[in-house]
This record gives C-alpha cells, structure tokens and sequence, in this order.
C-alpha cells in the first residue's frame, strides 16, 4: 500500500485521525480563487507558442465516449481517430488515451494494438458510484482484465458528504490494490462537493489513499470541470509533491470544449502547478468535442484561414 | 468626450428639460448613439474594441461605428451556423410571414431611415422588395423544383435547398435597397447571412428593425467596417458556403475573393455588371444559393 508515506502515516489510522488532518487543511478563498483563475485565463497565448500549445492539449487528450449508445463501431472510429486525429496531416500528434465504458475495452483495446495509446476505462459503478464494494472491485478487474491500463473510478460522494471519510478512503485503497499495474484515476465529483474545501479535501484523501490521478468530474453532471476547481487541484498536488515526494496527475473533464480553453487550463497548469506538469502523463483532458476544435485550430494556424467543422469527422 | 462642445440650436432647444411647474432647468446632456455591429441577435462591440467616424453627407461628424475585425467574422460565422438549422428548416410559409414582419418593421420606422438621409422613395421600393421576396418563399420550390420525368417506375422529384452560410458585401449605394436587396434573397431561400458593410447608420438601424421583427438571432448578422479587411477572412472561411460579390465595386478585390472562395468550393454570386438596384432582380439572387436535391422513389403499381 503506496497511501501510508511516513509523515503523513498517522493520519489514516482512524476516522476521527482522518477528519482532524482534512479538516485542519487550510479554508479556500472562494472569491480569490475564482479571481486567480478568471485572471490567468486571460493570458494572450498566440503563434508559435499557440501552435506548441494545442499539439500538447492534443497530446493530452482523454478522447472520451460514455454514452448508453456506445456500438464497437464507433468505439472502433473514435480509437481510428485517436491514432490520427487529423488524416490530412501526418505530423499531428495522437492523443493520449481513449476513455470507454469497461464493455467496450476489449474492442477497443484490440484497435488500439501496437499503438501506444493508453487505453482508460471507468469502473466502480461510474457515474454514480452507488454500489456495493463488492460490485466495484469485480467491475474493476474486470475492466483491467479486457485490456485497460487506466481505470477511472468514482469515489462515494454520498459517504464523503456525510463524513465518513475513512470509508471512502479504505474503498479508494481496495480499488488501487484491483488496478495491480494499471493506472488509478479517482474522479471527485466536484460539481457534487458543493464547497472548494470539499474539493481540497478529497484531492488529499485520494491522493493520500494512493490514486495515481485526480479527475474533476463524469462529465454526468453539471457544473463539469471548471477553471478555479481544477486550480485548487492543482494546488493540491503541488503541495502534496512537496510534503511527501509523490507526483499525482490532475485531470478536468467534461464542459471544455474550445481551444481557447483547453490553453487556459494548460496556463494554469504552469503557473500553479509547474511546467513539470505540461507533460500527457500529468495532466490530461477528458473531452470528446475538444479535439475537433483543436484540430481546427491547428489547421488554421497552419493554413492561414479559418476551417470549419465539415472537415473533420463527427465523433 | 465632446461634453463642452457648443450644440446646434435645436438640439438644444428640443433638449431645455421644462419642469412640471413651466420652470426651465439646464439643458439635458444628448445621448449619442455609437453604432455596434449586430452578431447572433446581439449588438456587441466589436472584439478588437475598434471605433471608426462616421460623417454626413456634408462631412460633419454623426457618430461612431464599431469597426470589425477578423474574429468578429469568425464570430458572424459560427453564430450564422448555429442559426442554419432551425432557420432552413422553418416552413416557407414561416419564412415568408417573417420577411414580411421585415416589411411591416420597416414601415412603422420609415421615419428613421428618412432622417438618416435615405431618400423616401428608396424607404418604398426596400419595403415593397420585402414584401415581394415575402411572396416567393413559398412558390420558389414549385419553379425552380419539380417532378421530373423518367424512364422507371419512380417518382423523381428535385426540390432546392438552401446552402448554407452566405457572406456579403453589401453596396455602398443604394445603403438600404442595396442592402435589402442583397439579404432578402438569401434568408428568403433559408440561408444565413453575415453582410459586411460600409454604411453603419443603415445597416445598424435595418438591425434594429431585423432584431424586432421575429427574425430567430443570427439568421442576419452585419459586420460594419471595411470590405478589404474582412471579406477575405470569409472568402477564406472553410464553414461559409456562398459568397456574394454584387455589391462590391473593387473588380480587384472581389478577383481576390473569387479565388480564395474556390479553394473551398463556395457558390459565388457576381454579375458581370453592377445591378440596376431599382429593376425587378428577377429570380438569380435567390436561386444562387440553392442547391438541388434530387429524390428517387418506387412507385406503387
């Protein structure tokens, strides 16, 4: 178990320890927050530094689908165009990984062969999480068995809201002990922890219970990831970095749609974090609808006149 | 701000406030209006933040206009695509009862366009072209579509449809029957439209008109400034599907646009010469954004 680093050992031993260590994190400003992340999207990021900016946003990309229509044929598209997002241009970076419901893993993971990328997969009863340990496990072997070398799971935000932080702490560690090699992404639900303390909280608690990833959101709820709750992340594993000498991975998901915001999360991730973090295997986006857009950017760019969407495929 | 300037007689005289009690208080201060462009239903100020002036017929100046940019294009654009759905897919018969909406707007604010120097014949013959264009958009189909003979047991019909998004220059004369004429047409056949014009007063007060007359946001959008600056972002533009060029005097710019209009395989409209604005337009300003779409069915024996 990766979760108990020496100086932080004693806090997970009790309940009562957990919530005196979680609760005793600094309070967030909510309306500094808000501000520094409102003030920092407004960086001017243009030219070269636009162009090396959307290959990396691309690079990072979580191509995304979970939806209940999901066929094999068009996890087999979506895994076709993750390799070669834009097939005019053979110097377009693929992304970084495809993210299916488990269903769907071994399609894809058949499409995805010899390719490099990672294949993510949600698990533990995503979106809701209301299921019993027993079921999210199994979902997450399973998952790990078809051929996912991620998986996304959900923590119980029903338990994190009522306090019991222990559980959700001690479910987080069963489902990291599932993944064996597989990468663990632990989706907090932010649209659902109401306040920015809930959200630093659980950034520690599934930091501290090994979780190789901090993931905002589903993408099921509204609001999905935003700018100032993906800063307190970030805070949070910069922080966490210097207290115990890991490095965690952040990840917003869902609502980022355009170019021009996948750059303000790649400023923030700089100013916050650092830019040993500008790298797909620290942060990532979960998005479906963005890569299209950052295809057209970098089309215009390298054209000189504006594309549009009849150019690229529909996901 | 011009605040100290001294103002003409009658503005003054029509703005002494006159209290309840006959007791003549200080002149209020005049509220100049700055002209915006109109995007998505919406008056913004153009994104480079750019104002140009705006002078009369005798060179004084009357106001500001907002001066577009090159995103405010790319802006028009997307708002222009959002709107293409619903708009093509509208009735004809909707259609025509919202260009005629246009016409009746118009009448009700003829006053306006009077004072902005529009000549009061050329207000009737901008208000009756409306009214005409209302009348084709449910007839078009049955001229220009059409059941076609053919050698097999279907029924083969064409019907037209409309491209897509149409960008135009508009002509610097007539301002409002030019601009009419060359609108009209194209949201008539269920285009969206992004006109860019160098009459900000007309075209800003038509919006007006447009934006209280049950035309669904976007469907019209004006950009004000200069042609030069901004129509070959559009030409250019892969999500613009027409193109129309009749308005446009610059032979060697609109040479320009054609070209970079082809590399997108856009519907370019331009008359080899200038338009009598006046004349019956004739069917070609609405036919040269359809396209033609040809269904085969079995017929029943």
């Amino acid at each position: 178990m990766t979760a108990t680093i020496s100086p932080l050992s004693e806090v997970t031993r009790s309940d009562a320890a957990l919530r005196t260590f979680l609760h005793g994190l600094p309070g967030v400003d909510r309306v500094g927050a808000d501000a520094r992340a409102a003030g920092l999207g407004t960086r001017s990021i243009k030219t070269t530094a636009k162009a090396w900016a959307i290959d990396l946003a691309i690079r990072m990309v979580d191509l995304t689908t979970l939806e209940g229509a999901d066929t094999p044929g068009k996890v087999r598209a979506l895994c076709a165009k993750a390799r070669q997002p834009d097939p005019g241009d053979p110097t377009c970076p693929p992304v970084a990984a495809i993210c299916v419901y488990p269903s769907m893993v071994p399609t894809a993971a058949a499409a995805l062969r010899g390719s490099g990328i990672h294949l993510a997969s949600v698990a533990t009863a995503f979106p809701s999480g209301q299921a019993p340990l027993k079921v999210k496990l199994d979902d997450t072997r399973a998952a790990v068995a078809a051929g996912a070398d991620e998986i996304d799971m959900v923590i119980s935000r029903g338990a994190f809201l009522a306090g019991r932080y222990l559980e959700v702490f001690e479910e987080i560690v069963a489902i990291k002990e599932a993944c064996g090699s597989a990468h663990l992404k632990v989706i907090l639900e932010t649209g659902e922890l109401v306040t920015y303390d809930n959200v630093r909280r659980a950034s520690w608690l599934a930091m501290l219970a090994g979780g190789d990833f901090i993931k905002t959101s589903t993408g099921k709820v509204a609001p999905a990831a935003t700018l100032p709750v993906t800063l307190i992340m970030l805070e949070a594993v910069r922080d966490f970095l210097d207290t115990t000498g890991r490095k965690v991975g952040v990840k917003p998901a869902g609502g980022i749609r355009t170019t021009k915001d996948a750059i303000k999360y790649l400023v923030m991730v700089n100013e916050i974090a650092g830019d040993g973090w500008l790298d797909p295997d620290w942060f990532r986006f979960g998005a479906s609808t963005l890569l299209n857009d950052l295809l057209m950017q970098r089309t215009k760019l390298a054209t000189g006149h504006y594309s549009g969407p009849d150019y690229f495929t529909l996901d | 701000m011009p605040a100290k300037k001294k103002e003409s007689a009658d503005s003054v005289a029509s703005a002494t406030r006159v209290t309840a009690g006959g007791v003549a208080t200080a002149p209020r201060l005049a509220v100049r209006k700055t002209y915006k462009l109109f995007i998505g239903g919406a008056f913004p100020r153009s994104e480079s933040g750019r104002t140009y002036v705006v002078a009369d017929s005798k060179g004084q100046f009357v106001a500001n206009a907002a001066q577009a940019s090159r995103k405010d294009a790319r802006d028009a654009v997307l708002a222009a695509r959002a709107a293409f759905g619903k708009w093509s897919g509208a009735t004809a018969y909707n259609k025509g009862q919202v260009i005629y909406r246009i016409a009746e707007m118009l009448e009700g604010r003829r006053d306006e366009f009077t004072a902005l120097e529009v000549p009061a014949a050329e207000v009737d013959e901008a208000i009756d072209r409306l009214v005409w264009y209302a009348g084709w958009t449910d007839k078009l189909a049955q001229v220009v579509g059409g059941a076609n003979p053919v050698a097999g047991p279907y029924f083969n019909l064409s019907s037209p449809e409309p491209s897509g998004v149409v960008a135009v220059v508009a002509p610097s004369a007539p301002t409002l029957l030019g601009l009419v004429s060359v609108v009209a047409p194209a949201i008539a056949t269920g285009n969206t439209v992004i006109v860019i014009t160098d009459a900000p007063r007309v075209a800003i007060t038509l919006a007006e008109v447009l934006a209280t007359s049950d035309v669904p946001g976007g469907v019209v959008n004006i950009l004000t400034g200069s042609a030069a600056e901004v129509a070959p972002w559009l030409a250019s533009h892969s999500d613009v599907n027409g193109l129309d060029l009749t308005g446009l005097a610059d032979a060697k710019l609109a040479l320009e646009l054609e070209q970079a209009a082809a590399e997108t395989l856009k519907r370019v409209r331009r008359p080899a010469a200038a338009p009598d604005w006046s004349a019956d337009p004739g069917l070609a300003p609405m036919t040269a954004y359809l396209e033609t779409k040809t269904v085969w069915h079995p017929k029943g024996l």
